[in-house]
């Protein structure tokens, strides 16, 4: 065992990765080759749109499956929401391979932390972790590689779902009901904002989820909506105090293909009324 | 000008190995044994936050024996070096022999350094397989040693003792409560008397083959521990079907194999959260109890 390992001071796994060998840190090799400014002449892949919204005793995150690179569709079935661990959940957008490296670092930091010290970290520290993770990526930011996570998970100390947003130089803030990230973000925050409702439960919340990225797919070439052909459906992902738990494909195709069947009669979806 | 003793190597070895054995003689043991799901970890320990038995990845699990600040460094650089495996290579790419390896090297180099201390400590690096026939127990002492172990192993003060209980009475593919009850008798046995451990005297850990997420680590605690020492009926029922549900495996996608799902510590999901909150008002009199223990030799031993 290196000396590395047997010299303790810190319990986050990225700080200690740091001083091992930080090459292995996402975010930090465009920055050793000395570049700076400009956009990366690239066509790599790019996550687009993570949905969030809260519901009583718990939190849901939902994401298309599609991946862009420039105008070509990169991959048609990419998962975009992860696990962190058992009462968090990660959603990414950008740059998909910075960013699914970024959501492993994280997980590891998570479980890392858990290990050394004995106790979980609070909801927040998880989420001020992500942060610091997102501004060491700030040199690849710059050149076009940016990385636009969505966090959410359930609080044990308050007993409620919460959501956490992120912009690409590492701000944080903390959403209230729902948000989304993502290129068609907007169309599926306009969605949601005519269908949420406080006193949805966790079936409830998925169906507006999946209402809202069917929306943000309509307007958003970058965004997939749902492959009922392939049977390739939105990632569903519940918080609750029981924990982490992705909704099983036959749950989540049974609520897709109800909103498609309605959506044959009233192609821009459910109406809210106007006053 | 002073003439240096010359002290044979014999000699030196053998002073350092006696101080240490004399050391870890004063502490409690530590029990790993194969039951029909898993490896079982069971110690003598009153301390609910100061733990000898941990969990050091998925299927990897630590105990020890000996000196508390010298084990929990190992502890954490082997929670270290398996964390960087798991992540420069992959989840499955972290085994026992590794770890085991790394330790007995460390161990080694700490033990000859001329200069230093050697570490008074005893260690257990165990790995639950997919079968039973996989499962692995390595054992090693303060020197460096390792020993792949086969059924059940001890390490601590009354290391032998023990043993010699739990070769009569141990038998392969008991049940969790039986292998528990099995191994708490024999800790109990470590004197000229008999003892009666109850379950605040121990620390009760397993590495659960059925657990369906990848850490299979989970801490037995409160009345599950209690049922499974009292043998009520439906308590192995109870403790096996306690399993986790989270539901990370189908997770897939290019982040899987590094999918986390947290809470190493058993019992009800429900339950961590008050559980948390009070070990961490119980820490200051389980420091307190420590630095008692230690007050006749300056050490803190456990």
């Amino acid at each position: 065992m290196g000396s590395a390992f047997m010299q303790s001071g810190t319990s986050s796994f990225t700080e200690f990765l740091a001083t091992y060998n930080p090459e292995y840190l996402p975010g930090r090799r465009l920055a050793a080759l000395g570049a700076t400014g400009g956009t990366v002449p690239l066509d790599v892949p790019h996550g687009t749109t993570i949905v969030a919204l809260t519901f009583p005793g718990g939190v849901l995150m939902a994401g298309d499956r599609r991946a862009t690179a420039g105008n070509m569709i990169a991959q048609r079935d990419i998962e975009k929401v992860f696990p962190a661990d058992e009462y968090s959940v990660v959603g990414i957008a950008g740059t998909a391979g910075i960013a699914v490296e970024m959501v492993k670092l994280f997980q590891v930091e998570l479980e890392h932390y858990e290990k050394i010290e004995g106790v979980e970290l609070s909801l927040d520290g998880k989420a001020n972790r992500l942060a610091t993770m997102i501004r060491g990526n700030l040199g690849l930011a710059m050149q076009g590689l940016a990385v636009v996570p969505l966090f959410a998970g359930y609080d044990l100390e308050t007993s409620e779902g919460r959501i956490f947003s992120y912009d690409p130089v590492g701000g944080q803030y903390p959403e209230t009901n729902f948000y989304s990230v993502g290129s068609g973000s907007v169309f599926a925050r306009g969605a949601l904002k005519k269908l949420y409702r406080s006193d949805l439960d966790a079936t409830g919340a998925a169906t507006a989820a999946i209402q809202a990225l069917y929306d943000a797919a309509d307007d958003d070439s970058a965004t997939g909506g749902p492959d009922l052909a392939r049977k390739i459906y939105p990632v569903i992902a519940v918080v609750t105090e029981e924990g982490y738990r992705r909704l099983p494909e036959d749950e989540v195709s049974v609520l897709v293909h109800e909103i498609v069947e309605a959506r044959y009669g009233a192609p821009d979806g459910p109406k809210a009324p106007l006053r | 000008m002073t003439t240096p003793f010359y002290v044979s190597p014999e000699q030196l070895m053998k002073d350092r190995a006696d101080y240490v054995r004399k050391n870890i003689a004063r502490g409690g043991s530590v029990a790993v044994l194969n039951y029909d799901g898993g490896i079982l970890f069971v110690a003598e320990n009153r301390s609910r936050v100061l733990h000898k038995i941990s969990e050091i990845y998925d299927r990897v699990g630590f105990a020890a024996a000996g000196k508390y600040n010298e084990f929990e460094n190992l502890r954490q650089a082997g929670v270290r070096l398996a964390d960087t495996r798991g992540y420069l290579y992959d989840r499955r790419d972290v085994s026992a022999l590794g770890l085991a390896n790394a330790y007995a090297q460390t161990l080694g180099t700490i033990f000859s350094e001329a200069g230093g201390k050697p570490y008074e400590v005893e260690l257990i690096i165990a790995e639950v397989g997919d079968r039973a026939d996989q499962d692995q127990i390595y054992r090693l002492t303060y020197d460096g040693s390792v020993a792949d172990a086969h059924g059940f192993v001890v390490i601590g003060g009354a290391a032998d003792e023990v043993s010699r209980v739990l070769e009569g009475s141990y038998t392969e593919g008991a049940h969790l409560g039986a292998a528990l009850r099995t191994a708490v008798a024999a800790l109990g046995r470590d004197g000229a008397e008999t003892r009666e451990l109850s379950p605040t005297q121990l620390e009760v850990a397993v590495l659960d083959r059925g657990r369906k997420r990848d850490r299979k680590f989970r801490r037995l605690v409160g009345a599950q521990l209690a049922r499974l020492l009292a043998d009520e009926p439906g308590a192995d029922e109870a403790a096996v079907s306690d399993n986790g549900n989270g539901d990370t495996g189908n997770a897939d996608g290019a982040a899987a194999s590094a999918s986390a799902p947290a809470t190493g510590d058993g019992g009800g999901k429900s339950g961590a959260k008050s559980g948390a909150s009070a070990e961490q008002g119980d820490i200051l009199d389980d420091i307190d109890e420590v630095l008692e223990d230690g007050d006749d030799e300056g050490g803190s031993r456990d």
